[in-house]
């Protein structure tokens, strides 16, 4: 196939009902900005040349700045292209919290980390456990449940995702 | 009332009370699950079903190694493994570590194993405050009903009853009169509760021996929630859910939401080796920075249950059961779950076609013998297994060794001397009289027409429902006098043939309809085939149906012999009934030496099968009666269409000029003797009607390949319905 794996990867967001950007590494910030409605929370983000620090969201929150943001801003290591997948990392600076709690996750990914499908990143995900980084979610599209009789999203976690993919190749 | 009696009150009420909602939900899953298949490709998903079956094969094989693994890297860690030999040791121990956390609530993520070793009710038991937090669990919980789905626990609800059954138990402000109020709701409710849990249980869909991790597969975020805010995790798991590492993830990761719900992946996929990084959450200090800046030490514990399992391992036909991965496929493609759900077709714990080894391994036989006879054998669940367990053959052993459980009765006396089976006494009576349908038939058409009027008459019938439980209201098979084989006696075939051919005259075909076999005949000599129609006995389907398997491998092994003796003379075996090519392609293997079974299964075709391979090499097409446009409703027949061979038949009607609807239904919900038995008849009518929907108002010549699928549109359409190979014969 010709079409690039963040094309892919972006129809996939589309089609679980997440929403995507792509960025220049220095409209970076800017897009950040767009993207995150307060209040909001947030993980250290895994990358050397991104950071949060600019920005209003809370890092290392207390329960309640958790339980009332609006939004989640997570970085993530891997994206799946065939399937619209991010990974959500369990690390001190409290990921996983921070992608489930607040109703709107934010994710900021490389375009260098689209993997093109489920057995890529199984292979990245073996690397990951030799290393001991061996505690992630992977996440495809809003939280949902057809328990109450019709398909409603947003239940334990969040009703809507933004990928905002800085490309970085 | 007798049992029978009990039966069929039970299954009309949940026809009733919870049908509709079943089958709504159950074939979407099922719908969605074939969308998903073809998205793949069926090849792929096809590897990775091998792939997983190995994985599963092997890590059963060396489990107790597997669970020494475990335990030594969730230990390094810094978790504790204990592997709990019952029920009961399984429920101490969880409450002894959320006494050790001075817990005074837990949160619970749906788990199965949870349900089997009735954990809540323990836990409550010492005083705590336990909610389960996926929304289709925590309506059974509210509801106190048992869950009826291995995936959907609260499947059988309509959104109505959810409704009315919160307003009731809540009283919210506001009416919960929608999906997203009720969702609304059940989340602001139970994140209340998650908050201030001490202890979090999961379950775990997998457990990966190298790095002590455990996979969760989850669309709600609950599991998450249960086992990252409180500091104290509990999960709990069967032993049988280790593999050894995250590679072997990868086929279970591709398959277990594709099989489940029809999903290309869950929403949420978790691996976590804990303890974890991620801090707890210490709710009680809500302005603290940090998540609250809880100081305790995350604390993990796995609990790993046997409760039956390891001899579940020792026990060949059991083994296969440990393979399951609980996606519920096999329930969803199962027409008569389709109709009543696991209320009905369930134990004490766990519901559709691989409860009955579950509940045969973890419970006992008693408690699968509650349902285990809503298998008709229909193989429709093969197909749909990930990890291709033999589920219709572990629902026989299963029955063979429940009738081999009964008291024996008193009829037994009578009934070993009219009956050529091999079953010891003990055997239900109306088992044995299914089971030795070929003894009936031989009878029914030596004194036929006689025995059909007889066996008409209102007092016989009332006799036939009140003795053996056959449904009055079910039309009886009509015996022919002159069977097949006596028809073919001396007949000359065609000389110097293309090639020769044994048609196979099963029992049905033999006494029943051997117009169908005589159809089957001419159309092969028409395309230069010389026919032969040896006398000989049964495949034993019908004892296999009724779990009698010693009988069931009596037949098998005088039918290969017979067969066997014309395959090596170089003709070829052609089958008319499905069920009977079945009998050879799959259950010979369990039933013959493995030289007799690929022998037959070998040289062994389905007829339609045959012609088309007779056409595809040159026969001359134009030796048939041609369709010339007219047309056709066919419905296969389900083990037909298990064996890939539904294609074949409608592939030669076209060919032919037949314009063809195929069924797009699971299974009519005949299946042999299902449909004559008195507490089945109902059910057996409300499979069938999907069917009888789909062809009724057609002007289409309805046709089917198999004998009880014949039966089942003829009673529910009240038209004439033939054998494929009867329209196309010359």
């Amino acid at each position: 196939m010709s079409t690039s794996p963040i094309r892919e990867f972006e129809r996939s967001l589309h089609r679980v009902d997440a929403t995507s950007s792509v960025v220049e590494p220095d409209g970076f910030d800017a897009a950040l900005a767009d993207a995150v409605e307060e209040p909001a929370v947030g993980a250290p983000l895994p990358f050397e040349d991104l950071s949060l620090a600019d920005h209003p969201v809370a890092l290392d929150p207390s329960p309640r700045e958790l339980r009332e943001a609006r939004t989640g801003v997570t970085g993530s290591r891997l994206g799946i292209a065939s399937l619209g997948t991010v990974a959500v990392e369990s690390r001190a600076g409290g990921d996983e919290l921070t992608a489930l709690f607040p109703e709107y996750h934010v994710v900021v990914l490389r375009s260098s980390d689209v993997r093109p499908d489920l057995r890529s990143a199984f292979a990245w995900l073996a690397d990951e456990f030799d290393a001991g980084r061996d505690s992630l979610v992977f996440e495809t599209g809003p939280s949902a449940t057809g328990d109450m009789g019709a398909l409603v999203q947003g239940v334990h976690g969040p009703e809507a995702i933004h990928v905002l993919l800085v490309d970085d190749e | 009332m007798s049992e029978t009696g009990a039966d069929a009150d039970r299954i009309r009420h949940l026809l009733a009370a919870e049908g509709d909602q079943i089958k709504a939900n159950t074939r979407l899953f099922n719908e969605e699950r074939y969308a998903q298949i073809d998205d793949v490709g069926s090849e792929r998903h096809e590897r990775y079903r091998t792939r997983a079956r190995e994985i599963k094969e092997d890590a059963i094989d060396r489990l107790p190694d597997l669970i020494e693994r475990t335990r030594a890297s969730v230990e390094h860690n810094g978790g504790t493994v204990y592997v709990a030999d019952d029920a009961a040791d399984a429920r101490e121990y969880v409450a002894e570590v959320a006494a050790d956390a001075d817990a005074e609530r837990v949160v619970k993520s749906k788990s199965m194993t949870t349900e089997e070793i009735d954990l809540n009710e323990a836990l409550e038991a010492s005083g705590l405050d336990v909610w389960e937090t996926d929304l289709g669990e925590f309506v059974i919980q509210v509801a106190e009903e048992s869950p009826s789905h291995i995936v959907g626990p609260s499947l059988h609800k309509s959104r109505e009853e959810i409704t009315a059954l919160f307003e009731e138990r809540f009283d919210p402000d506001e009416s919960l009169d929608s999906a997203q109020a009720l969702t609304a709701f059940a989340r602001e409710f139970l994140g209340e509760r998650i908050e201030a849990a001490d202890v979090g249980i999961t379950g775990a869909n997998f457990v990966l021996a190298e790095s002590g991790s455990i996979a969760l597969v989850t669309n709600e975020g609950n599991a998450r929630k249960c086992a990252s805010v409180p500091d104290t995790h509990v999960a709990v798991a069967g032993i049988e859910k280790i593999i050894p590492s995250v590679e072997e993830l990868h086929p279970f990761a591709e398959l277990i939401a594709r099989s489940a719900t029809g999903q290309a992946i869950p929403q949420y996929l978790s691996l976590l080796s804990p303890p974890v990084e991620t801090p707890a959450v210490d709710f009680d200090r809500p302005d603290e920075p940090g998540f609250g800046g809880s100081d305790a030490e995350r604390d993990f514990h796995l609990v790993l249950i046997d409760n039956g399992r390891t001899e579940m391992r020792e026990d060949d036909d059991l083994r296969e059961t440990l393979y399951c991965i609980r996606c519920g496929a096999c329930a969803n493609s199962c027409a008569n779950f389709q109709s009543v759900g696991g209320h009905a077709f369930g134990g004490e714990t766990y519901t559709g076609g691989i409860a009955t080894g579950w509940e045969a391994g973890v419970e006992g036989l008693d408690a699968a013998a509650e349902f285990n006879d809503l298998c008709t054998g229909c193989s429709r669940c093969v197909d749909a297994c990930p990890v291709k367990i033999d589920i219709p053959w572990i629902n026989t052993v299963v029955r063979d060794r429940i009738n081999r459980g009964k008291d024996p009765e008193i009829e037994d006396k009578l009934v070993d001397g009219l009956v050529p089976d091999e079953e010891e006494s003990g055997t239900p009576l109306r088992k044995r009289f299914f089971g030795n349908f070929e003894t009936v038939a031989k009878l029914g058409s030596a004194t036929a027409p006689v025995s059909n009027a007889v066996a008409s008459l209102t007092a016989v019938r009332r006799a036939l429902d009140a003795g053996l439980g056959i449904d009055v209201r079910r039309e009886l098979p009509a015996f022919e006098r002159e069977t097949l084989v006596e028809w073919a006696d001396g007949r000359t075939t065609v000389a110097d043939p293309e090639r020769r051919v044994v048609l196979y005259p099963d029992v049905y075909t033999n006494y029943v309809q051997p117009e169908r076999g005589k159809a089957a005949v001419r159309t092969l000599e028409a395309l230069g085939c010389a026919v032969t129609v040896p006398d000989v006995g049964g495949s034993g389907r019908a004892p296999l149906s009724q779990g009698m398997i010693a009988t069931a491998r009596s037949k098998a092994e005088h039918l290969a012999a017979d067969l066997g003796a014309h395959l090596d003379a170089g003709r070829d075996v052609v089958v008319v009934e499905p069920s009977a090519l079945a009998m050879f392609r799959r259950e010979y293997e369990k039933l013959l030496p493995a030289d007799e079974y690929e022998r037959l299964d070998e040289g062994s075709y389905e007829v339609f099968q045959y012609v088309y391979g007779l056409l595809e090499n040159g026969a001359d097409p134009d030796a048939l009666t041609a369709g010339d446009g007219s047309g056709v409703a066919y419905h296969s027949h389900c083990q037909q269409r298990t064996l890939g061979l539904e294609a074949h038949t409608v592939a030669v009607l076209e060919d032919l000029g037949y314009d063809v609807l195929t069924s797009d239904v699971e299974c009519c919900g005949m299946a042999g003797s299902f449909g004559y038995k008195s507490e089945y008849y109902e059910l057996s009518v409300d499979v069938g009607e999907s069917l009888a929907d789909q062809f009724e108002d057609t002007d289409r010549t309805v046709v089917a390949s198999g004998t009880s699928c014949t039966d089942q549109l003829e009673a529910l359409l009240a038209t004439e319905t033939r054998h494929p190979i009867q329209l196309v014969a010359p």
